[in-house]
């Protein structure tokens, strides 16, 4: 139980830090000011949100580990984020796609788990959760802006939509961790997710004039299990890499 | 400097005073509002060791809770809280971080509306998220926020995001100012 819970703070924690070290690398390199400081905040509040998560991962492991070591001190098969959050920055399109996806999933599970029944899980939630749909809102507005824009911003976005819609699947498929959660009513089958999840996208993409990608596409997954990609190495490589060459390095 | 007795940190300054003398902390981003103002400081009571004497020492326990998840400030809010009470003789201090209720702007007062008006940051112009909904809202909220220097209601929202975590920019299509705007939260 414990473990499970450990396992599951960390999936939580490492979604946040995963995405916010993605967006952290457009900063100041936005394609405009207004959408370099939205990145940017966006980072910044799932920074918090990883910290949160995280310091209770620690806590619940009992082993001595903090947020810190937590964060700068895993490999990436010890890393258990969704493959959605580790893709690539790509183009604008891209970021975005990936950003909502993440966004209208992340609002939807952040609701349920903040009537968890473990209270700790319920604080975090209730706190990020408001922070999730706040993100939702700007980039549901920017895919339509982009979606229902120019012939160019058209086609990118729905070359986007349909290259990341591999990497979706992952959120809704369980495991003996989510099961054990499940039980004790701590956490939703990620199952039941599915549905308001392919509604909402659905709801964005029709307001955008975008074809929806085939529900009953192939899916990868494996993240939530820590086997990734080969971009999550390179990744951690840059973001570890001054805990890793100078550990215990504070200023 | 600071005697003695006041070192002992007593409750004999009440409550009401704490708060008083809380009011007095800036925000550090918007220092013309408190972090009472706010709604950053949830709490104040003492806490006493059961085997202490009456007069003995007591601890001041202040609760806060975060506005934003990965807000900068909260570090700045908390040392500034410390330092604030030990020049007024509150010797044991402990900070306590709430998460639940979140906080939102609805919790601001009045008087905090008005200081950020003053300074030029529209205040929250209505209700903060509603999170009860079950259906997820994923249209943008388009309303209309007053200039806080002209009073007009013909502006536009320039970006979502602004300055800080808590604000989005906006601007004035009257006097063509640009301004903050306190995100309703």
């Amino acid at each position: 139980m414990q473990k499970a819970l450990f396992q599951y703070a960390l999936r939580l924690g490492d979604n946040a830090l995963i995405l916010s070290q993605r967006l952290s690398q457009w900063c100041g390199k936005g394609p405009a000011l207004e959408e370099d400081m939205a990145l940017t905040n966006v980072a910044l509040d799932l920074l918090g949100q990883a910290r949160l998560w995280l310091d209770y991962a620690g806590e619940l492991e009992g082993a001595g580990r903090d947020q810190d070591s937590l964060a700068f001190l895993r490999a990436p098969h010890e890393y258990y984020n969704l493959l959605l959050v580790e893709q690539p920055n790509g183009h604008y399109g891209d970021t975005l796609a990936r950003q909502w996806y993440f966004d209208v999933w992340h609002s939807l599970l952040l609701q349920r788990l903040a009537g968890s029944a473990e209270p700790r899980i319920a604080a975090i939630a209730e706190k990020s959760e408001k922070e999730a749909r706040y993100h939702l809102r700007r980039s549901s507005d920017l895919v339509i802006r982009l979606g229902d824009g120019s012939e160019l911003s058209r086609s990118r976005m729905q070359q986007s939509v349909d290259d990341l819609w591999m990497f979706t699947g992952e959120m809704f498929v369980g495991d003996d961790v989510d099961a054990v959660l499940v039980a004790e009513g701590i956490a939703p089958a990620p199952e039941s997710l599915r549905a308001p999840w392919l509604e909402t996208v659905g709801e964005v993409l029709r307001e955008a004039t975008l074809t929806a990608p085939a529900p009953d596409a192939w899916m990868q997954k494996g993240g939530k299990q820590g086997v990734h990609g080969e971009h999550l190495g390179h990744l951690l490589t840059e973001m570890q890499w001054l805990q890793r060459s100078y550990p215990g390095a504070q200023w | 400097m600071v005697t003695e007795e006041t070192k002992a940190g007593t409750p004999t300054q009440d409550c009401r005073q704490i708060w008083a003398w809380l009011e007095q902390v800036p925000d550090p981003e918007l220092p013309a509002i408190s972090v009472v103002d706010l709604g950053i400081v949830r709490d104040v009571a003492w806490e006493r060791e059961d085997d202490e004497e009456e007069d003995g020492a007591a601890t001041c326990v202040i609760t806060i809770t975060p506005t934003y998840s990965g807000c900068p400030a909260m570090e700045v809010i908390a040392s500034a809280i410390r330092e604030v009470l030990q020049a007024r003789g509150v010797a044991r201090i402990r900070l306590e971080t709430r998460l639940s209720p979140a906080w939102t702007t609805d919790w601001m007062s009045a008087a905090g509306r008005d200081k950020l008006r003053a300074y030029g940051v529209a205040p929250p112009a209505w209700q903060a998220i509603d999170t009860s909904a079950i259906k997820l809202h994923w249209r943008p909220r388009r309303q209309s926020v007053d200039c806080p220097r002209c009073g007009s209601a013909n502006t536009e929202c320039v970006s979502e995001f602004g300055s800080t975590a808590c604000k989005a920019l906006y601007r004035c299509k009257d006097c063509l100012e640009p301004f903050d705007y306190f995100k309703p939260h």
